[in-house]
This record gives structure tokens, sequence and C-alpha cells, in this order.
């Protein structure tokens, strides 16, 4: 009974609140604005100089840096949906297996320049989320999620099955030396006798300029999140997120931004997708199954959801890991655990086995579960507790800075 | 006539699979509203206790026989399992009925689980969002899978039914059609026969007794039944319990049929989750009754005259129906008004 008391009037309270929320805002504007520029120069650095930076740790090669990238595209995207709004879409890997199909047909049939391709990526995926977010919002909640996936589903097995015309079922979309490449064949560009390479403008995408290209698009991407966040659109997103009842209520059609922010995460996953294919000229259906869409979930919820950094650092943290522990064997371990006495070693060997290597999921699922039961926020929640710790009371820090960041378990 | 006769057999037994899970499903987001992601995990740990069960029983020790020799003049080895050295006829029939008596060890092993799983995690995800609850229980479906596939490989492993029900039975001629029109294997049957009776226990359980009585009364007013002094928690902590045993039993039976391999969960939990939300989210019939009518579905799809005019269909008709529902009859086909209809 209270509780419907407490919706009914909600409309009412709204005015006072609204005020006083954009009274913070304005107050806090410029310097958020600053802090924004902050955020952005210093994100461009590390991501430029990422491969200085991580070659420590052993991940310096452009290959998986180029994959960082790419999946951190792909995080940001699925963040503007699931972060802002709270749908959880289960179905985002179409999406971005839709880019890399788009984009190897644009190599095939138009130009080997990976303008064109990613273009042409961006707008199919857009299309498609266009069509399939039509249909899905009608939904919330878990019907959301099951539509999303029924979707996903549903394109994979065409894919794979009937669609072999254009995906080439389970071989998977690639280059021919016939292919047409009209705008290539017009330029007086040579069909040569081996496959060609993805180039921008004569200059060959593989290896570092194609992990530069992909840090660059990263970076606009991470701009263009950051915009969305900021706007009036991205609090009209998180509106919808904390009651969408009341923004109901207030009057206002919430559909059409859902839509849009569908649309949008979609255009991403297009994007990463046309990437995905500008690194490696081949497409499979693989890359549109559910346990790819739930990949980046993962690392979406890793990172934090509704954080700006998050996601990005998520794709990050699950891919360089995926990268060390998938190489772990026996042998590795045994060397690892060299210093410790030998019946200890043995024993270290045995329970740490079975998580590395071929078991590397499995490490993976327990990362998972114990970030959402204890760290709802993820590693940026955890971030800010430390951070917290170590400036005394934790209050205080967060009344401080009230508009900067979302409040991650919101 | 008979082709369709033949079909819609065809589709029950896989239609029962999806039917018991979604039963499942169904009972634990009524009791404790949780969206469990992980319960075609919990039917493919079923299908392993099978394969457990097999193994344990095969089990052999080799003997030499000196007096007869191969033709390579070596002795003969004799493997003999070891159930068979201990109990004579009773391990030979133990071997042979391997599958079904995986039922006795899957009931408790699976009740174990069911529970643990509940009190050690879901019970502290009743008050968080749904989209936590499904993360997380993905997330255990993702441990689980990890971890039968490190222990029994990625491969799937064959487990052969009874020799006496390993052959097909001839049904056409018993309904007046034409010898060899409509074979259908006798462990087919036998599963259909066995998810009616497990189908049928489940709603006699929550229908005739008091327990189940209680259950039900818990479905729909929960606060209610613990201010009469009911301890309704623990109810739905064995509820939980009852719906992994039938999760894991649909598995156990379900090996002779097809090989189980660790992500065989995930493929039928997809399809288990569009037939919950075809019958109605919450509705225990409209699961049982979804279930099959998909499973149908699906197999009159995958017929050749159908393909011929809708290439793909058979791919796609599942989802297809479950988008269809969704958009013109929300809460499902037996659903409640009002249940998560939004």
């Amino acid at each position: 009974m209270s509780q419907n008391l407490g919706k009914i009037r909600s409309p009412l309270d709204m005015e006072p609140l609204a005020i006083e929320v954009h009274d913070v805002e304005s107050a806090s504007r410029s310097r958020s604005a600053r802090n924004d520029l902050i955020l952005i120069c210093v994100f461009s650095a590390v991501v430029l100089a990422s491969p200085w930076l991580l070659a420590p740790f052993g991940a310096a090669y452009p290959d998986l840096l180029q994959r960082f990238c790419i999946f951190g595209i792909f995080a940001i995207g699925f963040n503007i949906m699931f972060g802002l709004t709270g749908y959880l879409s289960f179905g985002h890997a179409a999406f971005l297996g839709i880019g890399s199909y788009a984009a190897v047909w644009s190599f095939k049939l138009l130009t080997m320049n990976v303008i064109p391709a990613v273009m042409f990526g961006v707008l199919c995926a857009g299309l498609f989320s266009a069509l399939i977010g039509y249909v899905c919002l009608r939904r919330a909640g878990i019907y959301f999620s099951i539509l999303t996936l029924a979707f996903a589903q549903m394109s994979y097995n065409l894919a794979y099955s009937v669609l072999t015309p254009i995906t080439n079922g389970e071989t998977g979309l690639q280059l021919t030396l016939n292919d047409s490449r009209v705008l290539d064949a017009a330029s007086g560009i040579d069909p040569t006798s081996s496959l060609p390479v993805t180039n921008l403008f004569g200059m060959k995408m593989s290896g570092y300029p194609g992990f530069y290209l992909c840090a660059i698009v990263l970076i606009i991407s991470f701009y263009i999140s950051i915009r969305i966040f900021r706007s009036p659109f991205g609090m009209m997103l998180r509106g919808i997120k904390t009651n969408q009842n009341r923004m109901s209520y207030t009057g206002i059609n919430t559909r059409p931004y859902l839509l849009a922010a569908f649309v949008v995460s979609g255009m991403y996953a297009g994007l990463a997708g046309s990437l995905m294919a500008v690194t490696d000229p081949l497409a499979g259906a693989e890359r549109m199954q559910w346990t790819a869409s739930g990949e980046v979930v993962l690392m979406t919820i890793l990172g934090g959801a509704g954080t700006l950094l998050g996601p990005v650092l998520g794709a990050g943290v699950i891919k360089y890991f995926e990268n060390i522990f998938s190489s772990f064997n026996a042998q590795t371990l045994h060397s690892a655990f060299s210093f410790l006495p030998d019946g200890l070693a043995e024993f270290m060997v045995t329970i740490t086995h079975p998580f590395v290597g071929e078991g590397w999921h499995l490490t993976l699922g327990v990362l998972f579960m114990l970030i959402v039961i204890f760290l709802p926020g993820g590693l940026m929640e955890g971030a800010q507790r430390i951070g917290n710790m170590f400036s005394g009371s934790g209050g205080k820090s967060e009344a401080e800075s009230p508009a900067e960041q979302t409040k991650p378990a919101e | 006539m008979d082709a369709i006769l033949l079909q819609i057999l065809n589709g029950l037994d896989k239609g029962a699979a999806y039917a018991l899970i979604a039963l499942g499903l169904t009972l634990i987001f009524g009791t404790l509203g949780v969206v469990n992601f992980a319960h075609g995990a919990l039917f493919m740990l079923g299908a392993f206790c099978a394969v457990t069960v097999g193994k344990l029983v095969n089990y052999q020790v080799v003997t030499l026989d000196p007096t007869r020799t191969t033709p390579w003049g070596t002795p003969v080895e004799i493997r003999t399992p070891i159930v068979q050295e201990w109990f004579g006829d009773f391990g030979a029939f133990m071997v042979e009925y391997s599958v079904p008596l995986s039922i006795l060890f899957a009931i408790p092993i699976m009740l174990l689980i069911g529970v643990i799983m509940e009190r050690g995690l879901i019970q502290f995800f009743y008050k968080r969002p749904h989209a936590d609850q499904i993360l997380v229980t993905f997330g255990l479906a993702i441990v689980i899978q990890e971890i039968i596939k490190a222990q029994f490989g990625a491969n799937p492993i064959p487990q052969a039914a009874p020799d006496l029900v390993a052959g097909s039975a001839d049904i056409g001629v018993l309904l007046g059609f034409d010898p060899g029109t409509v074979v259908y294997p006798y462990w087919r049957i036998i599963y259909l026969l066995f998810s009616a009776l497990l189908i049928g226990c489940v709603f006699a359980f929550l229908q005739f007794t008091t327990y189940g009585m209680v259950v039900r009364a818990g479905m729909a007013d929960r606060e209610t039944v613990g201010l009469l002094g009911i301890n309704i928690q623990q109810r739905f902590t064995v509820v939980f319990g009852l719906a992994a045993v039938v999760a894991g039993l649909a598995g156990v039976m379900y090996t002779p049929i097809l090989p189980p391999d660790y992500h065989m969960g995930m493929d039928f939990l997809v399809l288990s989750f569009v037939v919950v939300v075809v019958g109605g989210m919450g509705s225990l019939p409209g699961a049982v009754a979804a279930g099959l009518l998909l499973g149908v579905l699906q197999s009159f799809a995958s017929m050749n005259e159908v393909k011929n005019i809708l290439p793909g269909i058979d791919q796609i008709i599942i989802y297809l129906v479950a988008v269809v529902i969704l958009l013109v009859r929300p809460r499902g086909l037996m659903g409640r008004k009002g249940v998560m209809e939004s």
C-alpha cells in the first residue's frame, strides 16, 4: 500500500528534485568538462603508448593490442545500452557478426580500403539493430533479454544454414583471388597473384599500423561515449534505468530513447566487427553465437557497468588474461612454483592446473561470479573503494564529485 | 498421414526434454522469483550422472586365458566388468541396465546439488535485480560446464540403452499403416512415458500433498504463509532441489538419445527459456504444453516438404514462435494476467 502511494505521489516530488539536480549540474559543469578533457587526454595517451606500457607484461604485440581495442569498442557500445538504461541484451554478438560480414563483402566487391568497409559495416549493423530493437524493446526486463537472445540465435542459425550464399556457412566468408573489387579495378590497382591486404589509402593494415587504426577508432568511440554520458540524452537514459515509470508519468515516451541507445550500441558492435574484419579479413558465424554475447556482458560487468572506463578495462583484462592463462601448461606451472619445496610445488600445480590452459574459461566463470556477488560495480567500484580507503572517509569524496561518475551500484 | 504421425512422435521426445527443463525453470521462478540460467547445466549434470555410473559399472578386469590363443599367438584377454566379478548375474544386470539404474544414483545427487546451489548462492540473490540473477547463474553455468569438461573431456560420450529396448517398434502396423512407415525406437517411447510419469509426479506432489499445497500457497502469497508460522523458505529450497532432480532425470534418460557432452546444457537452456516464455512465465501446465508443442513444431519444420517452401525454417521456428507470442500475447499461452507482462 505504502509503495503504491509512493508511486502515485512521485510525479509531484519530481520538480524540486529536478531543480536540485540541475543546480548541482550547472555548478559543477565547468569542472566536469575539464575533468572530461583530462580523462580523454590521459586515455588517448595510455592507448597510444600501450605498445611501450604493456611491453613489461608481455602483451605488446599488435595482434593482441588490436584485440584489446576492438573488444574495448564492443564493450563501450554494450555499456551504452546496459550501463545507462539497464536493459540487458544477450544478443549483441549478432551485430558484431553482421558488421564483420558487411566489411568482408565490401572488401570483396568494392575495394580493399578500410574506410568504406567500416562505414558499410556500421551502417548494416545499425539497420539490423534498428529492426531488432524495434521488436525487442516492446518488452522490458527478462523478456527483453530473452527476445534479443532469440534474435541472435536466429541470426546465428541462419548464417550457418540458409544464408550460406552470403555467409559461406561453416567455412566462413573470406577473400578469394577472383573477387571483383570494382573500385580497386577502376582506380588501376592490378589484381595481384596473391591475396591483397586491407589498406588505408595504400598503407597496409597489418602489424602496428593496424593497431594504430584500431587505437584511434577506440579513442574516438570513447570520446563519443563520454559525450553521450554527459548529454541530456544520456541523463534521459539513466532516468529510464532508475525509474522508468516515473519517466512515463512525467509525460516522456521512453521507447524512442531506448531505441536510439540500442541502435547506437548496435553500431558500436558493428564497428568492432568490421575492425575485426580489417585486421583479419575472415568472418565466421561463431562470432554471432550467444556465448560471444555473454563474453561482452562479462567484460562490461567485470570492468563496471555504467562507468566510462570500466568496459574498456574489463575488455582489456579479460583478453589479456585469456592470452596469458590459455598459454600456460603443466610445464610453465612447474617452473612458476619451482621456488617452493617439492611437495608443496606439486600440490600447487595440481590445484592450479585445471584453471589454466584449456581451463581458462573456468577461471573466467569463477572470477565473474565473484565479481557479481561481491562487487556488482566491477573493477571500477573496487578501485573507488580502495581510493576511498586511502583518502580517509568514504562519504567525503563522493560528496565532492556528485556529477562526475555514475554510482556503479545504482 | 503416416508421415505426420511420425513427425509428431519425433517431436514429442525432444519436446518432453524441453518440457521437463522448462517445468523446473518455472517452478524456480514461481517460488523463488529467480531466473536460473544454470538450469541447463543441471540437465547436463544429470546426463553426466549416467556417464559416471556407466563408467563405474564398466570397470573391467583383464584376465589372460592361457588355454586359448589369438591368431597372433598371444593368450586371449578376457575382460569382465568388476561388478560382474563381484555380484555375478546381478552385476551383469547392472552393466546392461546402467542408464535406468543411474536414476537411483541421480536423484540424491541432484537433490543435494540443487539444495547446495540454493543455499550457497541463489538465496543471496532474491532481492537483487533479475539482471544480476541472470548474470550470476550464467557464471555458475560456465563454471559447472568447465568442471565437467575438465573431468570428462570435450567429446560426446555415448551411452547405450539396454539391449532389450535397443530396437525400434513398428508403431504404424498397430494403427493399420504399411509396415516400415512409422518406425519409432523403443527407448524414445520409454522416454516419453518416463517424462509423462515425472511430470505427473510433480503435479501430484503439488496438487495432492499438504506440502505441495503449502508451496502453492507460498507461490500465491509468500508473506501471508510466512505469517502463519510456516517456514516457507525451507520448502522453497526443497522445491529448488526438486526442480534440479527433474532436470537431472531428464538428462539421465536423454543420454541414449543424444550422447552427452559438456555444452549440451547450454543448447537446451536457450530453447527451454523460449519454451517458458511461450508457455507463460510462472505457469506450470503452460511450460509442459509449450515444450511439447514447440518440440512437435520443430520436428514438422524439419520435414523436407516444409523446408522446400520455406528454406531454413527448421532452424528458426522456435525463436520465431517466441517472438510472435511475446509481441501478440506477452503473458504466454497459459500465463496469468499481470505476471511479468511488461
